[in-house]
């Protein structure tokens, strides 16, 4: 009976530490509990990293702001889950988190058998190698015999693989799972070189306690294409996460900023007009408030300013525009009408 | 040795020769008890000369206790600087450093609670009690919310607090499901014990990881739509599923240790089953496995650090999170002794109870 | 309970013991089957809705992923099913290399332990002592950094011999280029071994028969030493050995044992073999001291006493927990996928990355391990089985 009794408390505690139910569409779950679930990094510099007093800062981190302003009018109705490589698919398939923006490279099998939906891209990033200075390799074709330290489970790991493979040579991988121990291993000497997404390269050598002594092949071995995902199936909740990225981009190709958007309002561009709300339509469509997409102006900017705020030029990181400048000024960025 | 003193006293003036007794008859005996023992006792010495000294130069005298990353990069001994530097990161995380007050107090809580309870004429209903209180009142202190606490996220939660509260919790859940498994593995019925074996013996057959990984990849698909649990609490439930498996044979032997003649006992009085199980046979079985018992509990309090593999925050994590940063990479080897040394502490501590308790039980029977 | 009535056939069926036994069991396996029910259809929902691959046919894909070190020949133009097969012989190999030293470190210490030097049998309980109250995880990474901190970069390589490096790409030594003598010197070290067999064989009959004893070891010795290097000098004594070389990045040649490797056996060994030395000395100490007294009445010489009478009868009691402390190693080899050696839970691992088939992933880790398990098992049983019949 005791054994009972136990169990049955055992029960009721379990019962009460699941989070409550978010039955049906994801935008009214959302909408129910009153924050949006975001799935980060654990700590990758410029994307997604918690600084010292905990506050959540980076491109993606950003990005799941934009979409909670445009929910809710509020950009701080957000919470972020810090995931690896390993568990990030599975908690979006869960539902653990509302969208995932994690540095995830759009491909194929991952739209397709992984039950994925993505978004716009917000990062138009490519594959490369940082290597030691010491080493005096110019180029990656010099890498014959190399260990390489890699992330496993990425497709950056794959990328390597195809690439030794294309250009008959050998390598030898280090893989560890951790970000930062992998680091902490390249840094030691344990590999010759350590491959990832450009952007993320940048970071480590930022972070590197001697950042001279480190540099970045020229060659770039890979297309990625890093977007927010969501889960498959809810054709809904996937638009606004794709139009929130879009919005971002769109600010900025009308010439709208955080600072300059409630002039914005005034303006006689038909085309601002739609955009900001002025002239309703686009937020009923979305199913969101008709202010969305000032809300994300306003609060998180746009996609230029969040851009530079978190690795642009100004910042450790220092990466130039290159492919994730607007259109016009020939990069990749390029949004749909919003009519 | 007392040459007057011996002369004196009429019993035994004959005394052992000076070789025989006291430091001198101990070193022979101990140390120099034949050439083969001899040499070992030197090569030994020769070894620990050769050792000691350079440790006891990098340990203590060349050591940097309280400086910046540069000065430790240019001594040459250990950087225990690394420890004061980041001694709070380590051991509370991320929970938000105002707060921090909250799980100090639940561990010393903790501590105060497990002091008490080691004395065994505590033991008993009221003890039992308190702990319950004790828990509720650590959970409350590391969740919030309630009595103008404020709430803190269950992510936040990490460093020892993390640690103490996976093993603490996983090991009052697990015990009690341990003793069910057992009883169900004695049972006569059919179904109840062939459910109990094949629990048992396949948590038993594989790591603690393959369970941890289930918890964190594969349990969430388990779920309804919609429906989450906590990263922690998963991870929590594996810990305390593993556990319940290996408390369950060590209690199973417990059992079978207990002479026929009390369950016939137990049957002859017309006990009926909980009756008898609670009376008279797990009182007695449950005494006899208190060592091994501790042992699992032991183990459970290490395999607690493999948490760090699915990304939870507990010791392990946080300091390696430290060792990550660029300005004190290098200095892994002080981190890992410092926290190694926690870990010794905690099941130092446990053991030399258990054999403590072991020597009282036994003089008891 | 409740009615004080006891004749047999006035007892409520909920009264009955038999019949209830019944109830409680369909009930325990009811919820156990609504609970498995629960889950696997939850599954099956999820998987369908969100249209996520299921099923092993991944297996034959190509894994387009690099490992490490391999005993077998594998690219990453292999397929899944390779991939992971890499992962179960590389687990076999840290395991069983890692047993035998366990044993041998874990023996000597707990032998140590019951010392009459003092220094000897103090030092033994401080390493058991210490080694057991730290966490495995926490020894791997401590020993993995250690290696990669401290040892150089292979430029600038450590060689304590000709022939052998040391740097923080692990150990390279040289070793003999294949020959085929190599093939026949295996071929007569397994010879070699049966031989030893019968030769046991016929020596314990012989010594039932006539009582002499045989040196049964020393001969044992030379035949399994002495018949490969036989077939090595007759097959011409090949010498050729393959020397590692610094070419480019890395050491080409010889042979390499990686620093995850090498952290891991170091870590796993350091960690069980302090559990085996309690084992070993408990077994020792279970023997009761007559039985030496005895044996030394008798005239046995201490060897003797060692070998014929006090380890046949602790091995009975190390046996056991032996056994579970060699699977508990091959159960913690799974930490390896913390300090990136390629044992079968980081491939698989890998794979579920690839994939996003979690279920099978983890599914595939178990299976594995319980395999393991049941063999361990196996041997258990028919170790049992064999010591029973031993016993007169």
């Amino acid at each position: 009976m005791k054994g009972f009794k136990i169990g049955l408390g055992a029960l009721a505690i379990l019962l009460m530490a699941i989070s409550g139910g978010m039955a049906g569409e994801t935008l009214d779950a959302v909408r129910a509990k009153g924050f949006v679930q975001v799935g980060v990094n654990q700590g990758l510099f410029g994307f997604g990293m918690a600084d010292e007093n905990g506050t959540w800062r980076g491109l993606d981190v950003d990005t799941g702001r934009a979409i909670a302003a445009a929910v809710f009018g509020d950009a701080n109705k957000v919470k972020f889950t810090p995931l690896t490589a390993v568990q990030r698919f599975t908690a979006v398939q869960s539902g653990e988190v509302d969208v995932l923006c994690r540095n995830a490279t759009r491909t194929l099998s991952r739209d397709t058998a992984l039950g994925l939906d993505f978004g716009h891209v917000n990062y138009y990033d490519g594959q490369g190698f940082l290597i030691t200075r010491k080493l005096g390799v110019k180029s990656a074709k010099e890498l014959d015999g190399a260990t390489v330290c890699v992330l496993p489970g990425t497709t950056t790991e794959l990328n390597v693989a195809d690439f030794f493979r294309s250009n008959n040579m050998q390598w030898k991988p280090v893989v560890i799972e951790s970000t930062p121990e992998l680091n902490k291993a390249f840094f030691a000497g344990r590999c010759d070189c350590l491959t990832s997404d450009i952007s993320q390269l940048a970071g480590i050598r930022a972070v590197a306690p001697n950042p001279g002594e480190y540099m970045i092949l020229p060659e770039v071995i890979s297309k990625e294409p890093l977007s927010p995902a969501v889960r498959h199936g809810d054709s809904e909740w996937r638009d606004i996460v794709d139009y929130t990225v879009l919005a971002l981009i769109n600010a900025e190709e009308l010439g709208i900023n955080s600072k300059n958007v409630d002039q914005m309002l005034k303006s006689n561009d038909p085309k601002v007009q739609r955009f900001l709300g002025v002239t309703p339509g686009n937020g009923k469509a979305l199913g969101l408030d008709e202010k969305w997409a000032y809300n994300i102006v306003k609060q998180v900017g746009n996609y230029g300013e969040v851009f530079d705020r978190n690795v642009g030029p100004d910042t450790a990181l220092g990466l130039a525009r290159g492919l994730n400048a607007l259109w016009t000024d020939g990069g990749l960025m390029y949004s749909p009408p919003f009519k | 040795m007392e040459k007057e003193k011996s002369i004196l006293s009429d019993e035994s003036n004959i005394r052992p020769p000076a070789t025989q007794v006291g430091v001198l008859g101990w070193t022979k005996k101990n140390l120099f008890d034949g050439p083969w023992n001899t040499a070992l006792t030197l090569l030994i010495l020769f070894f620990l000369w050769k050792v000691i000294p350079p440790l006891i130069n990098w340990f203590f005298i060349e050591s940097r206790w309280a400086s910046t990353s540069a000065e430790c990069y240019a001594a040459d001994g250990a950087c225990w600087s690394i420890i004061t530097y980041n001694i709070r990161f380590i051991i509370f995380g991320l929970f938000p450093p105002h707060l921090q007050w909250r799980p100090l107090t639940a561990m010393l809580l903790l501590a105060g609670m497990l002091f008490y309870s080691r004395d065994r004429r505590h033991w008993g209903k009221g003890l039992g009690y308190a702990w319950a209180v004790a828990l509720f009142v650590m959970g409350l202190l590391m969740k919030g919310g309630l009595f103008g606490l404020a709430p803190v996220e269950s992510t936040q939660w990490s460093g020892l607090p993390l640690t103490l509260m996976l093993s603490v919790f996983g090991m009052v859940a697990a015990y009690p499901l341990g003793v069910m498994l057992a009883l169900g593995r004695r049972s006569r019925m059919p179904a109840i014990k062939s459910l109990s074996v094949v629990y048992i013996e396949m948590i038993r057959g594989v790591p603690l990881i393959s369970l941890l990984f289930m918890s964190s990849v594969m349990f969430p698909l388990f779920l309804p739509e919609g429906i989450t649990i906590n990263k922690i609490l998963r991870a929590q439930v594996a810990i305390i599923l593993f556990t319940a498996a290996y408390i369950a044979e060590v209690v199973r032997g417990g059992l079978q240790a207990i002479s026929r003649g009390q369950y016939e006992a137990a049957e002859s009085l017309g006990l009926n089953y909980y009756q008898q199980m609670r009376l008279i046979i797990l009182p007695q079985a449950l005494k006899i496995v208190i060592p091994p018992t501790v042992g699992i509990l032991i183990s459970a309090f290490k395999d607690t650090s493999l948490v760090v593999i699915i990304a939870l925050y507990d010791l392990l994590k946080t300091t390696q999170s430290v060792l990550s940063n660029p300005k004190w990479m290098g200095f892994s080897a002080e981190a890992y002794i410092f926290i190694a040394l926690i870990y010794f502490i905690c099941c130092y501590a446990m053991a030399s109870y258990s054999r403590r308790l072991e020597r009282e039980l036994g003089a008891n029977t | 309970m409740n009615s004080p009535d006891l004749t047999r056939s006035a007892v409520p069926f909920w009264n009955d013991p038999d019949k209830r036994a019944v109830v409680y069991q369909i009930l325990a396996l009811g919820m156990v089957g609504l609970l498995g029910y629960y889950l696997f259809s939850n599954t099956l929902a999820n998987l369908e809705r969100q249209s996520i691959a299921t099923g092993f046919g991944f297996m034959d894909k190509e894994a387009a992923f690099e490992i490490g070190e391999s005993p077998i020949p594998y690219s990453a133009a292999h397929t899944y099913a390779r991939a992971l097969l890499v992962g179960v012989l590389n687990t076999l190999k840290v395991s069983f290399i890692g047993i035998i030293f366990t044993v041998l470190l874990g023996t000597f210490v707990g032998i140590a332990r019951l010392s009459g030097n003092w220094l000897l049998a103090k030092l033994s309980g401080i390493y058991i002592e210490v080694l057991q109250d730290i966490p495995v995880l926490l020894q791997l990474f401590f020993w993995y950094t250690i290696f990669y901190e401290i040892l150089p970069s292979p430029r600038q390589a450590v060689s304590p011999f000709a022939g052998v490096f040391l740097s923080n790409r692990g150990l390279v030594f040289a070793v003999p280029h294949y020959h085929p003598v190599y093939a026949l010197m295996g071929i007569a070290f397994l010879a070699a071994w049966a031989g030893v067999f019968l030769l046991r064989k016929w020596a314990r009959r012989r010594q039932e028969r006539t009582g002499r004893l045989f040196p049964v070891i020393r001969v044992s010795l030379l035949m399994v030493l002495g018949l490969p290097i036989g077939v090595w000098i007759v097959g011409g004594a090949p010498l050729s050995m393959s020397v590692p070389a610094l070419t480019g990045f890395n050491f080409k040649g010889g042979m390499n044992i990686s620093p995850e490797f090498a952290a891991l056996l170091l870590g796993l060994v350091l960690y069980t073999s302090a559990f085996v030395a309690e084992i070993v000395r408990a077994g020792i100490q279970s023997v009761s001291h007559g039985q030496t007294e005895a044996a030394m009445a008798i005239g046995l010489r201490p060897g003797q006493i060692l070998n014929l009478v006090i380890l046949p009868q602790a091995l009975r009691v190390i046996i056991p927990p032996l056994t579970s402390q060699m699977l508990n190693l091959t159960k913690n080899s799974s930490l390896a996928v913390a300090i990136g050696y390629p044992d079968f839970v980081s491939v698989a691992n890998t794979t579920i990355n690839q994939t996003g088939q979690a279920i099978e992933g983890v599914a595939l880790i178990m299976i594995v391990y319980l395999c393991f398990s049941l063999l361990t098992s196996l041997f258990m049983n028919w170790y049992n089985k064999k010591m029973a019949l031993v016993e007169r």
